[in-house]
Order: C-alpha cells, then structure tokens, then sequence
C-alpha cells in the first residue's frame, strides 16, 4: 500500500472510532438515552472499550491469515481509542454514578470485585497508551516494547471479566465478548505452539546411516 | 484526423480531475464507514426511540384519592415528591417474563392479553377460592397510592399506583392461625411470555411475604397506575407493591396465592441466594455484594440521592424487624 493510501486508512479509523462518541453524545442533547441515561452511557462506553480491545487484538490475526501486512500500521489508533473509551467509561462511572465523589469511588474500587477487574485492566492500558509512540518505541527498543504491549491481553481479559461480573443474571452479551476473546487468545497460542515445533520438512528422509 | 486527435485529447484526464475522483471516492469510502459504524453501534446499543406504544389500558372508575391535606399524614400512602412521568414508568421495566432489557419490554408486552385472569388463593384458609379477576377488584374500592419504589440495581421512581390493601383480600379468606408466610406465583406460559422460552431465571417466578408484611396497610394488591388499569409490563393484570422493599418483590401478573406455614422459596433469592434476600427491605447500610445501595438514580432526575432506611417507610414499618440483624436477615 501507498503512504497515502495508509494515510486514508488511518484516517478512516479516527472518523469510524469516533462516530460512536458522537451519537452517544448527539443522543443525549436529544433525550434519546431513554429513561436511564446515566447507566446507558456508562455502560456502552464499557462496550466501546471491549469493542476496541477485541479489534485491536484482531489486527495481527487478519495480518497473518490474510497476508495484509499494512493493517498493523492501524493498531495503535485502535489501542488509543480503547485507552480513551475506557477512560470514558472511568470518569462517567465517577461523575454519573458516584456523583463525583473521590471517596466513595475510592470505597467502590476496594470493595467491588468486579471493579478490581475493571480498573486493572485501565491501569495496564495506560503505560501502552504512554509508550505507543514512535519516540517510545525506540526509545524501548523492539524486543521490550513487544514484550510489554503483551500487557494488552491482561486488559482484555480483565475488561471481559469485570463485564460478566457486573451483569446481573443474561450473560448473553458478556459471553459474546468471551468468545471472542477465546478465539483471539486461541489462535495466538496455535500460532506460538506451531513456530516453536515447525513441521520438519526433513524428518521423512531418512537418515544416511553413520 | 485532426478531429479525431481531438477528441483522443479530450479522453485523457488530467491530473487535477484524476486527483478529485480519487478524493471523491475516499469521501464516499469515509461516509460509507462512518454510516456503517453508526448502524452497527445502534444495533448494539438499542436507545429508546421506538419502545413500544403508549399506554391506552381502560380507565379506572371512582378510584379513591388521598386529599391533600392528608399527604403529610402518617400512613405513607402518598409522598411529597414529584411524580415519575408515565412514558418511563411504562418504558424502563424490569420483567424478564418479556425480556431481560428494561427498554424492551414494553414492545415484547404489547399484545399480552389478560382474558379470563383467575386468581387462586388456598393453603392454610378458611375459604380457599378462585377469584375471577373482577371479583377481587370488587373486594374493596381501588385507592390511589402514591410510592417510592426502590429497584435494587440503585434507581428509584415515584409512582401512583391502584390498588388496596393485600389484608383486605386475605381477610376474605380468613387465614388460619398456622399461616406464617403468603407465598405468591406469576403466570407461566411461554407461548404468552416468551422471555420464559429462556431459562435465565426458574420459572415461574416466586415471591413470598412474612405474614405480618403481607397484612400490613402499606403492602398493595395493584391493580393500576396513574389511574389507568396496569399496562402489560407493570405487570398486568395484578401485582404487588411493597414499597419497602426493593423492587423484585413486588410480584407481577400473579395468579396464584397460597398461606402457608414455612417460609416460601423465592425465585432472586434461589438464584443468588449471597445476593438477593427473602426480606429484601431497601437499606442503605447494607450493601448489594457488588454494588453500593447507599444512593440511587431517581429516573428523570439529574444527580443521584441518598437511599432512605426502609425506602422512607421506617416510621410505618420499622417495628416489624425490631430486634432483627439486616446484615443476616437482609
């Protein structure tokens, strides 16, 4: 692919990441959210976060399966824009719900099981969202900037997590977001377990004898 | 031929058009993403447009009204704050009979229809009966009471209920003195309340009263709200309304009560039995296990408030718990 064609590409994925905050917002301005609001938009800020999480993790698998090497130069805007909803999620969660009170989102923190998931999974995204910059990733140097993105899998898994803990009796939806997850943690292990015993073209030859 | 170069010439395009067809495109691309995004955001996450139609359930005759000069009494049955709109209290419902989204279930109620109800009453009575839903509404004139209710997920509304007192229906019947507990049941047909296709919950579903709370003034045999018989999803064509206690016990679309002698199953309490308590009376001291119940979300209201002991009812109620630990009993 061209560099301008990546450009549109990325471009693409900035204008796309943002229509969701755009309609929450124009939704709101016309008493759309229906009779709950608050809790409408903490919790699809929530889903935006594992939406943009799962896409994130999908962008090596399509790399690999579909050949399409450019496609990785759209990770980071899909990591930022998972960061970015959940610290959306985050704040709403503190001015909406906990009226803005730091004491009692505090208490929520501590004594909330599901919340421990929720805000690991925060925490571990903000040094990626730190690092993601191209100053950062030489700075760290290749092999330890991989090996700390790898912290985006905890997020992810702690994200699904603290949304099947939190959702009162139809799992419905939180065991979508597992599935999937499954199927992208999944294909990454075949892929590990196959790189570390590739299949030995020579082993059916024999051996000239010593 | 020189016509001809002409026109060859012509064919050609020039950079700056080719440039602008190539913007064109990737605006269109741009749009096309952006609208997509959209559909499949709303999909997702469903807002509250088309929920249904509005209430046009029958009117209610010669329903008895508290005068104003008696809101300030002391029997709590009206309260001095404003009152949730209709639209919300018909359109944001906990019924997993219908389905398990709040805003689904007015649409999934709609054609629910309420024929022929029979309410039987048996157990541990005098005169056990079937009622024909007519028949109970003519036990007693229908009041007008206007509740906070509680939900336990944190948010609260104020509504006008109808009804009167359970004790009047259970006096008909005349309890025998071995009856501790009322034990109520909801409808179980899933070709009429296709949310019980899915077994997210046991049907059917359960609820049950110590006999003191069940005869107490305040715990309403529903038969409507804002002066209109009960929509579909309030649980038409008859509930309950305990309002201090949270929510899930106020049984909907009931046709089955029985008095007994031990304390009945109910249906939250047997599926997260950490969770959701038989008492299940609204106290802000005692949490939910992942949840916070100090304050809650009064829908329409900005901001949140503080959760009331007992809902606001412990001057009415208090003394049917004096003595009991509500961190054990909750």
């Amino acid at each position: 692919m061209k560099e301008g064609d990546i450009r549109f590409a990325k471009l693409f994925v900035l204008v796309c990441g943002a229509v969701p905050l755009a309609l929450l917002v124009w939704d709101q301005a016309h008493n759309q959210l229906g009779a709950n609001p608050q809790n409408f938009i903490i919790l699809t800020t929530g889903m935006m976060t594992l939406i943009f999480l799962m896409l994130t993790m999908a962008v090596t698998p399509v790399r690999k399966i579909f050949g399409l090497n450019w496609v990785i130069q759209l990770r980071r805007m899909l990591g930022l824009y998972a960061f970015f909803y959940g610290c959306l999620h985050f704040f709403c969660f503190y001015s909406l719900d906990r009226a803005f009170s730091i004491s009692s989102t505090l208490h929520e923190i501590v004594a909330r099981k599901y919340v421990w998931f929720g805000i690991t999974a925060l925490l571990v995204m903000t040094p990626l969202a730190v690092t993601s910059t191209n100053a950062m990733i030489k700075r760290l140097g290749g092999k330890r900037w991989r090996a700390l993105h790898r912290l985006a899998y905890v997020a992810a898994v702690g994200g699904v997590i603290h949304y099947y803990m939190q959702v009162k009796a139809d799992t419905r939806q939180p065991l979508v977001f597992i599935a999937l997850l499954t199927v992208l943690l999944g294909w990454r292990l075949v892929n590990y377990w196959r790189n570390r015993n590739p299949v030995p073209a020579a082993a059916s030859k024999p051996k000239p004898a010593a | 031929m020189k016509n001809e170069n002409k026109i060859l010439a012509r064919e050609v395009t020039p950079p700056s058009v080719y440039f602008n067809r190539r913007n064109f495109i990737r605006a269109g691309v741009l749009a096309a993403g952006a609208v997509a995004t959209g559909v499949v955001y709303r999909k997702l996450n469903p807002i509250g447009v088309d929920t249904g139609p509005p209430v046009q359930t029958a009117k209610i005759a010669d329903v008895q009204k508290l005068a104003v000069t008696q809101t300030n009494d002391a029997s709590g049955f009206t309260v001095n704050e404003p009152e949730t709109s209709l639209a919300d209290i018909t359109h944001y419902n906990n019924f997993y009979e219908f389905s398990t989204g709040k805003e689904e279930v007015a649409r999934a109620a709609a054609n629910f229809k309420t024929d022929g109800w029979t309410v039987s009453i048996d157990g541990l009575v005098n005169k056990p009966k079937t009622f024909a839903l007519d028949d109970i509404l003519k036990i007693a004139p229908p009041e007008e009471r206007i509740y906070r209710m509680r939900c336990v997920e944190a948010w609260s509304m104020v509504i006008p209920w109808v009804g009167f007192s359970l004790s009047k229906l259970l006096n008909a019947v005349e309890p025998l003195s071995g009856a501790k507990y009322v034990a109520f049941q909801t409808l179980l047909d899933p070709t009429r309340m296709p949310g019980q296709r899915s077994d997210v919950l046991d049907w059917p579903y359960v609820e049950g009263l110590r006999m003191d709370e069940a005869m107490h003034p305040l715990t309403l045999l529903t038969s409507g709200l804002y002066g209109r018989a009960l929509p579909p999803q309030d649980g038409a064509p008859i509930r309950m309304v305990i309002p201090w206690k949270y929510g899930f016990k106020g049984i909907k679309s009931i046709v089955k009560i029985r008095l007994v002698a031990d304390q009945p199953r109910t249906t939250w309490s047997s599926y997260a039995p950490n969770e959701y308590g038989f008492y299940a009376n609204v106290n802000p001291h005692v949490d939910h296990p992942r949840w916070s119940q100090a304050t809650e979300q009064r829908i329409g209201e900005p901001g949140r408030r503080p959760t009331l002991m007992f809902n606001g009812y412990e001057e009415q109620v208090g003394h049917l718990y004096a003595g009991m630990d509500l961190r054990k009993y909750f």
